[in-house]
C-alpha cells in the first residue's frame, strides 16, 4: 500500500527536457518509477531519451498515456501555470519541485485547486517516495529502504538526514513526503498525517518542521486528538533571528510568531517527543517505538 | 526586498493613497532646494534607511524654519543612526526625505500582508498608530482589527466600512479610508508585495486621510517581473557579504557567532546552526549552497565566510544526495587550496560515495578535521573554535 504513490503510479513530467527535469527523470526511471510521458510545449511528437513520448499539452499526454501523477520541473515564472494545467486535466497528484514561485502565483493556484480533485505536493519540495516502488522528485533513492516509518518534512536535506539515520539502523520507510518550504503549499502537515493515519504500512512517523507559520502547532494538536501511531518531531531554526528569511521563503519569524521555541512547546504539550539535535532523529524515534 | 520610505510614498501616490508633499535629498544643498519647493511653515527632515524606529533614534526632526532644516539635515545626513532594528552599530544615513507637515488629529495603523495559514491577504488596522505594531499585537491584541481579502474578488467596500467604524471614523473619513484600503490592495497585488504598512495613517483636522509614513516589502521571487521596483534597490542598505553571496546563488545570512557554516539545503543549514548552539557555540552565518555545490560556489562561500574575522572555525555539513560526496570533497579541497584557509576546517560528509569523499579529504594534505556524523562534526567545530579563540585572544 503506502501513501499516494506506488507501483501503479504512471508519471508525467512537466519540463522533462530542462536541465533538472531531464536529470531527475533519468534518476526516477533508474529507480523503477514508471515514467509514461513528458510535456514540453512545442516539442510534442518527439521522445525523451528515445523512449518517453513528449506531448505539447497535459491533455494530450493524459489521453495517450493514462498518466495519473505529474511532477513539475518548470522554471518559476511558468510553474504555477503548469500546476494548473495538471489540475485542469484531472491528474489526481501533482508534485511541484520548482523553487522560487512568486507567492501571489501560488495564491492563484490555491484558488484554482479548490473544488478540483488534484492533490498538490510542494512547491519548493524534494518530492515523494515510496521506497522500492516509486520515486517522484529529487531525493537520492538509494538511501531509502522499504519499511514502516513515514518521514514528513518541510526540508529536503533534513528528510534525507532522517532517512539516512533510519536506514543505517536497518529501519525502512513506508512513504517519505517533503511538503516544501514555501508559505503557500498544496499539502500541509495535517493533510499528510491524515493519509499516514489510514495507511496500514505506516507504523510510526518522523515529522520535521521549521520556523515560520503555525502549521506545526496545529499539527501537534491534531496528532494528540486523532493519531494513534507514535510520532516524534524536530524543529529547525531555533537560532534563527526574527525577521530574516532563512533560505526557504516560508522560514521566517514575523511578528513574534512562528518561533522554534513555540513549535517545540506545542509538540511537547501534546505528548510528542522532540529530537534534541538533528543527529538524533532515528534514535529518538526508537525511544517511543520499536520495529517488529 | 525592502525600499525606502520616500520610494514607498511614490508608489502610494501612484496608486492613489494620499501622502504629504515631499522630496528626496542626497545632500544638504538638495535638502534646501526641497525645502524651498515646500510651502511651510512646517518641514520634516527624515533619515532614509531600511530600518524602523528612526524617530526614536533621532532620525526624524520637525523644523519650523529653513535655517532649522539646514541644521537638522547636516546633523542627520552622515550620522550613524541606531534603532532597535539596525543593531548596535547603527546604519549610515545617506539619503534624506524632506516633507511638508500634516494637521494631525488622530494617528492610526494600517497594514497588509499574507496570512499563510488561511492563504489570503489579511488587513490589520488599529487605533494605536505610531506605535510598534508588534508590541500592540502582544500587549493589546483586541486593539488590532482584521479583515481577510477573498483573492477571487479583491477587497470589498463593506470591509473598508467595517474597519473604518471600528477605528471610530465617521462621515467622509469612512469613505476616504475605504479608498486608501482599495488602493493599497491594488498596489499589493500589482507589485508582488509581501508587506504594505502605513504607520501612522493620519486623520487630519478636515477629516481627510494621509499616509505619514510608508513601508513596502516585496516578494524576491517575483522581482523578475518588476524592473521598476528593482530600480528602487539600494545596495548600501544591504550586507556586503549577502550581496556577494547572491551573485553566486548562495543563500547567506550574516549572524553574530563565531562558527562559520557551509551547508546544502535550507533546513539542514538551520539545523546546523542549532546543533552548534546545542554544543555551546553560536553560528556566524546561515549558508545554503543549494543542490549543486560546485567548486566555484564552495570557493565563493569560503571567501565570504572567511571575510568575517569573528569566524574562528568553519563547519562544512553536506548531505550529498544527488551530488556525490567525492565531487563535493574535490570542491572543498580546490576551494581550500585557492582561498588559503587560515582557520580550522571541519567537514562532515554523508551520502553517495562518502568513503571516496573522505579519502580525497585525508589525502589532500590539508589540515581538515572530518566529522563522522553531524553530531561529531558539530562538537569538533565547537571545540576547534574555542581553541582558536583562546590561542588568538
Amino acid at each position: 500500500m503506502a501513501v499516494l504513490v506506488d507501483k501503479n503510479t504512471r508519471l508525467l513530467v512537466q519540463g522533462i527536457t530542462g536541465t533538472s527535469g531531464a536529470f531527475h527523470t533519468r534518476g526516477a526511471v533508474a529507480y523503477g518509477t514508471n515514467v509514461v510521458a513528458g510535456v514540453v510545449p512545442g516539442k510534442g511528437g518527439t521522445k525523451f531519451d528515445d523512449s518517453i513520448p513528449i506531448f505539447d499539452t497535459v491533455a494530450d499526454a493524459v489521453k495517450a498515456t493514462g498518466a495519473n501523477a505529474s511532477v513539475v520541473y518548470v522554471p518559476p515564472p511558468f510553474a504555477a501555470d503548469a500546476i494548473m494545467e495538471s489540475a485542469d486535466n484531472g491528474i489526481p497528484l501533482c508534485v511541484a519541485i520548482t523553487e522560487g514561485i512568486p507567492v501571489l502565483d501560488m495564491l492563484k493556484v490555491k484558488q484554482f485547486l479548490a473544488g478540483r480533485n488534484t492533490r498538490l505536493i510542494g512547491p519548493n519540495c524534494p518530492g515523494i517516495i515510496t521506497p522500492g516502488q516509486c520515486k517522484i522528485g529529487i531525493m537520492p533513492g538509494h538511501i531509502h529502504k522499504p519499511g514502516n516509518v513515514a518521514v514528513l518534512s518541510r526540508s529536503g536535506t533534513l528528510t534525507y538526514e532522517a532517512v539516512g539515520q533510519l536506514t543505517a539502523l536497518g529501519i525502512g520507510q513506508s512513504t517519505c513526503i517533503g511538503i516544501g518550504g514555501d508559505p503557500i503549499k498544496g499539502t500541509d502537515f495535517i493533510d499528510a498525517l491524515t493519509l499516514f493515519a489510514e495507511d496500514p504500512e505506516t507504523h510510526a512517523i518522523i515529522m520535521i518542521g521549521e520556523i515560520g507559520g503555525s502549521a506545526e502547532e496545529e499539527a501537534a494538536a491534531w496528532i494528540k486528538a486523532n493519531l494513534k501511531k507514535p510520532v516524534i518531531g524536530f524543529i529547525a531554526g531555533l537560532t534563527a533571528p526574527p525577521g530574516r528569511r532563512m533560505g526557504h521563503a516560508g522560514a521566517i519569524i514575523s511578528g513574534g510568531t512562528g518561533t522554534g521555541q513555540s513549535k517545540i512547546a506545542a509538540f511537547e504539550a501534546n505528548g510528542i517527543k522532540v529530537a534534541p539535535t538533528p543527529g538524533d532523529l532515528a534514535s529518538t524515534l526508537l525511544t517511543v517505538w520499536q520495529p517488529r | 526586498m525592502k525600499i525606502h520610505e520616500y520610494q514607498a510614498k511614490q508608489l502610494f501616490a501612484q496608486y492613489g493613497v494620499p501622502v504629504p508633499q515631499g522630496f528626496a535629498a542626497f545632500s544638504v544643498a538638495e535638502a534646501m532646494t526641497a525645502a524651498d519647493k515646500l510651502p511651510g511653515p512646517i518641514w520634516v527632515v527624515k533619515a532614509q534607511i531600511h530600518a524602523g524606529g528612526r524617530g526614536l533614534g533621532g532620525g526624524v526632526k520637525v523644523c519650523k524654519s529653513k535655517t532649522e532644516v539646514q541644521e537638522r539635515a547636516s546633523q542627520i545626513l552622515g550620522m550613524q543612526l541606531k534603532t532597535h532594528q539596525t543593531g548596535p552599530e547603527g546604519q549610515l544615513v545617506r539619503r534624506l526625505y524632506i516633507e511638508g507637515g500634516a494637521d494631525i488629529k488622530r494617528e492610526l495603523y494600517l497594514g497588509m500582508l499574507l496570512d499563510r495559514d488561511v492563504g489570503k491577504i489579511v488587513v490589520m488596522a488599529s487605533t494605536e498608530g505610531g506605535m510598534n505594531i508588534e508590541d500592540v499585537a502582544h500587549n493589546t491584541p483586541e486593539l488590532i482589527h482584521k479583515a481577510w481579502i477573498d483573492p477571487r474578488v479583491g477587497v470589498q467596500a463593506f470591509q473598508g466600512r467595517d474597519l473604518a467604524f471600528k477605528l471610530g471614523m465617521s462621515d467622509k473619513t469612512v469613505n476616504a479610508f475605504g479608498k486608501v484600503l482599495a488602493s493599497l490592495y491594488e498596489l499589493y497585488m500589482a507589485k508582488d508585495c509581501s508587506l504594505v504598512e502605513i504607520n501612522p495613517l493620519v486623520v487630519q483636522g478636515d477629516g481627510s486621510i494621509i499616509a505619514l509614513d510608508g513601508k513596502v516589502n516585496f516578494d524576491d521571487n517575483a522581482m523578475y517581473r518588476h524592473p521598476d521596483i528593482m530600480a528602487f534597490r539600494d545596495l548600501d542598505e544591504e550586507d556586503a557579504r549577502e550581496i556577494e553571496a547572491s551573485k553566486y546563488d548562495l543563500n547567506y545570512v550574516h549572524l553574530d557567532g563565531n562558527v562559520g557554516c557551509l551547508v546544502n539545503g535550507a533546513g539542514l543549514a538551520m539545523a546546523t546552526m542549532d546543533i552548534l548552539k546545542h554544543y555551546g557555540s553560536e553560528p556566524a552565518n546561515f549558508l545554503d549552497v543549494g543542490g549543486g555545490a560546485t567548486a566555484e560556489k564552495v570557493t565563493a562561500a569560503f571567501k565570504i565566510i572567511l571575510s568575517d574575522k569573528r569566524v574562528h572555525a568553519i563547519f562544512v555539513n553536506i548531505f550529498g544526495g544527488i551530488m556525490k560526496c567525492d565531487t563535493i570533497a574535490e570542491g572543498v579541497v580546490t576551494a581550500a587550496k585557492e582561498v588559503g584557509i587560515d582557520r580550522p576546517l571541519i567537514v562532515r560528509l554523508e551520502g553517495t560515495n562518502v568513503d571516496l569523499g573522505k579519502k580525497i579529504l585525508s589525502e589532500s594534505g590539508l589540515p581538515i578535521l572530518t566529522g563522522n556524523d553531524m553530531k561529531d562534526g558539530a562538537q569538533k567545530a565547537v571545540e576547534a573554535a574555542k581553541k582558536y579563540a583562546a590561542a588568538h585572544a
